[in-house]
């Protein structure tokens, strides 16, 4: 009998679904950049140690090369394309581009979309290995934000633009859209 | 930023002009261009150290469902000499290092090139590689020439008799391990060929040179050829020129007659694509008690590989900076089993900066004299090799107020006496330099009725802000805002310009943009001042480059770190850096600060993290991914403070400008290591400075 290696997939990226015959090899990373034309994504080692891939999966910070397209199930995908409401920047966007915190751009998008889920968790409580148990996440300081954003690697060096950029989003709503 | 003349500053402040497409994922890099009918592409690299590809099994690949073409040396087409092994793919039997491209596997779909790529079955004869850069080693050679057309060589005077007299020397070996470039984006290119052209999106610095090179390889009307390099996910010298990828993209879309796109894998980067080399450097200073230097002498030892020469230009920087009157700088190199190495980011200033300002640290201990004051004592008043005039030199100011900016004053130099807590904490400096290019380059330049003004001219913006340069350059030239001008860049259908390296990039085409508005701006004049039809004009910069003076150009800068070490685990931090810098006119502030922090961080990450292994065993490097190659997060930086001198130099070139691109990266570690002997006493000579090198501390 032929293996069967490849499966029909719905995906749900960005509020649309979508339907794929995927071959079962098909990370999300290459579903998003090879099958669904969403190359906002980007694939810096395919290995999970640089972070440009990150995506919100279920509204948590995935690096989605590290997940497989066919495991994803009915959980709602968000990648860098779907972060802003029209012309309206998300505020993470927004302050990047006000900081200069990135040069080349190509690590951005997955720097984007780890601080929205990062900004999320902090939010939610969830400590870092820097939190204080006296004061919790109740404030956010550039030690959480360089803890919290440690797995998303930027070569051009814009991280002294970086943190500042995600406290600006901090402050301004970045973890409730 | 500190004034330091009355001269109006011409720097500008522009938000990056691609950045909202950056942000939002719509900026398209060379891999992200659709095409119809598209395969894939996966390069198979040698397993063995060195020796003789004897098999590939073709046959069983081909048999695998979506395989579409296996290509090795036994069936690939033949390519023209361009005198570079790197693009020359599966030419040779030869495995000159493990690593080397061998095979090529096209499919339909990535995972099945992927597949069959990695389970290829490919024979060998193999013999043992040899790949440990050592100072005895019985290959040793001088080289003809170094990289960057600099001399193998320079003597002035006695260096070695001089020392000999000197009441005061410092004798040191520093190392440098091989250093990785890892732009975020791994090289990619798509390749097309339709109606007899070709048309290939590439990540390059430099699409005229893919253009060229491609043209040479495969027999094709240069005009026929266009490469698009829109956006490019950083380069750091390593897409500086063509590499293997291209080419193979090119040669299996030919084969398959189909689009072909090749990502290289970031492991692939590790061997393909050049890396910085590994160097051994000697470094004697002879002072006077007051520290006033009377003999340099810096040799540096190096690898390259065994198919190709490249001698990085590691004590180049001595040559310029500082005075004494004897002086010996020399290169010499080691031929080993190893990829190519190539440039990286101020290829040859980086590694040789290290090793002369921490031996400068190094004497500023011996003589008991102030490192800035050093530094200031021994500055000379013209090029002290050459004896050229410096079209302007503000070290001395970069010196003075960086310290300033960094709080210098009243250090106390004593060694391993600070204790904050765990930590020990000591300040360190350094000095930057990097020499000033130019190349010539095209332009044109156009009005329309509508008042919009258009600048044509394929600059390559690899995350430097180029884009944004070129917008502020041609609006300053014009006198209109910048909203009222659109540049186009990063496709050989624009005019002819030099690639994103050598931060020669804003003046190289800054002069040419500016000659082009120039013109323009007098077109318009004869043409009465009214603008009722499209006028255009286009210029090069050839006489002006050919015209350039004799002179001594360079950028300089000095760098300040603090930084502490764990007593028991002899971790290293740097929390605050300061870098004060002269690098001429400064276009646009606002990405500047952006390149230059970028530099200062990629040094730290030098003296902190990055270090390729060489695998004695097996040939290549024992590390081949980003956990095992360190390279630093946003975890390993702390607060950055940049500034320049309001420099005006109407003499380096037409524009002012110096570039900013490496100079930021020059010196840093040589500051760190600093740093962290005044914090500990102890002095590290061999990078990375990881926590097993600082010792017993508590």
């Amino acid at each position: 009998m032929t293996p069967v290696t490849s499966s029909a997939v719905s995906v749900h990226v960005n509020g649309d679904a979508y339907r794929l015959e995927l071959d079962h090899r098909t990370s999300l990373l290459d579903a998003l950049r090879e099958h669904l034309a969403l190359t906002g994504t980007k694939k810096g080692c395919d290995h999970g140690q640089c972070g440009a891939c990150t995506v919100l999966l279920g509204g948590r910070r995935v690096y989605s090369c590290l997940v497989l397209c066919v495991a994803v199930g009915d959980r709602e995908v968000v990648t860098v394309e779907g972060l802003a409401d029209g012309a309206d920047l998300h505020p993470v966007q927004e302050a990047f581009v006000q900081r200069d915190a990135f040069q080349c751009g190509y690590c951005t998008p997955g720097q984007i979309c780890s601080a929205v889920g990062m900004l999320r968790e902090a939010e939610a409580g969830w400590p870092s290995a820097v939190t204080s148990a006296d004061t919790g996440t109740s404030r956010l300081d550039e030690a959480e934000v360089r803890e919290r954003m440690a797995g998303n690697l930027c070569r051009c060096g814009a991280y002294a633009n970086i943190v500042p950029a995600i406290l600006d989003a901090a402050g301004h709503g970045g973890a409730d859209r | 930023m500190t004034a330091t003349t009355d001269a109006p500053t011409r720097t500008g402040t522009h938000p990056r002009v691609e950045g909202l497409d950056k942000v939002t994922g719509r900026a398209r890099y060379a891999y992200e261009y659709a095409a119809d009918e598209v395969a894939y592409a996966w390069p198979v690299t040698a397993s063995v150290g060195a020796g003789e590809v004897r098999g590939v099994d073709v046959d069983g690949a081909l048999a695998q469902p979506g395989v579409l073409a296996v290509l090795w040396h036994g069936n690939a087409p033949s390519l023209a000499d361009v005198g570079d092994s790197k693009v020359a793919v599966l030419q040779s039997p030869v495995v000159a290092f493990r690593g080397q491209v061998v095979a090529l596997v096209v499919a339909s779909t990535s995972e099945q090139a992927r597949e069959v790529a990695t389970t290829l079955t490919v024979t060998y004869d193999s013999r043992e590689p040899d790949v440990v850069l050592r100072a005895d080693h019985p290959t040793l050679y001088r080289p003809e020439s170094v990289n960057g057309g600099y001399s193998t060589d320079s003597v002035i005077g006695d260096a070695v008799a001089e020392f000999d007299a000197c009441p005061v020397q410092v004798d040191a070996t520093y190392t440098t391990p091989p250093e990785h470039n890892h732009p975020m984006e791994p090289h990619a290119s798509t390749a097309v060929w339709g109606d007899g052209r070709l048309t290939v999106y590439d990540s390059s610095q430099g699409g005229n040179a893919v253009r060229s090179t491609l043209s040479t390889l495969f027999g094709i009307d240069r005009e026929l050829v266009r490469v698009v390099t829109s956006h490019v996910g950083g380069g750091f010298g390593s897409k500086g020129m063509p590499r293997a990828g291209v080419v193979l993209a090119v040669m299996a879309a030919r084969q398959v007659d189909r689009p072909v796109k090749v990502a290289l894998t970031r492991q692939h980067l590790f061997d393909l694509v050049g890396y910085r080399t590994p160097t051994i450097q000697r470094v004697r200073l002879g002072a006077d008690p007051d520290g006033r230097l009377r003999s340099i002498d810096h040799q540096a030892l190096e690898q390259t590989a065994t198919v190709e020469e490249f001698a990085e230009q590691s004590v180049a920087a001595t040559r310029v900076m500082y005075a004494a009157a004897h002086r010996r700088t020399a290169h010499r190199l080691v031929r080993l089993d190893v990829a190519v190495p190539s440039w990286m980011r101020a290829p040859g200033e980086t590694p040789g900066m290290y090793a002369l300002e921490s031996a400068m640290d190094e004497l500023a201990v011996a003589t008991g004299v102030d490192p800035v004051e050093l530094r200031i004592r021994n500055d000379p008043d013209v090029d002290p090799e050459t004896g050229a005039r410096f079209s302007s030199r503000n070290l001395v100011a970069c010196l003075t107020l960086g310290a300033q900016r960094f709080g210098w004053a009243g250090r106390d130099p004593e060694p391993g006496v600070r204790r904050e807590g765990r930590w020990l904490v000591g300040t360190g400096m350094a000095s930057s330099t990097y020499p000033t290019y130019a190349t010539a380059a095209s332009c044109r330049a156009g009005v329309d009725p509508d008042g919009g003004y258009d600048i044509a001219i394929n600059a390559t913006d690899i995350g430097t802000g180029a884009r944004t340069a070129m917008l502020l350059v041609a609006a300053d030239t014009l006198g209109v805002d910048p909203s009222q001008v659109r540049v186009r860049v990063g496709d050989t259908d624009l005019p002819q310009a030099g690639l994103a390296g050598g931060s020669m990039g804003t003046t190289s085409w800054g002069m040419a943009v500016e000659k082009a508005c120039r013109e323009l701006l007098e077109a318009v004049r004869a043409a009465g001042g009214v603008v009722d039809e499209r006028i255009e004009v286009a210029v090069d910069t050839k006489a002006e480059i050919a015209a350039q003076a004799e002179l001594s150009r360079h950028a300089f800068g000095a760098q300040f770190v603090e930084a502490r070490v764990d007593i028991d685990t002899g971790e290293v931090r740097a929390p605050r850096m300061v870098g004060m810098f002269a690098a001429g006119r400064i276009v646009n502030a606002r990405t500047a600060r952006s390149q230059l922090i970028g530099g200062m961080t990629m040094g730290l990450s030098m003296a902190l993290h990055e270090e390729g292994v060489p695998d004695a065993a097996f040939g290549g490097f024992t590390n081949h991914d980003l956990s095992t190659y360190h390279v630093a997060t946003v975890a390993d930086v702390g607060d950055i403070d940049v500034g320049w001198i309001d420099e005006v130099d109407d003499d380096v070139n037409t524009i002012g400008t110096k570039g900013i691109g490496e100079i930021g990266i020059v010196g840093t570690a040589a500051a760190v290591a600093n740093a962290v002997y005044h914090a500990t006493g102890v002095r590290v000579r061999d990078l990375p400075i990881t926590l097993d090198k600082t010792g017993q501390l508590a």
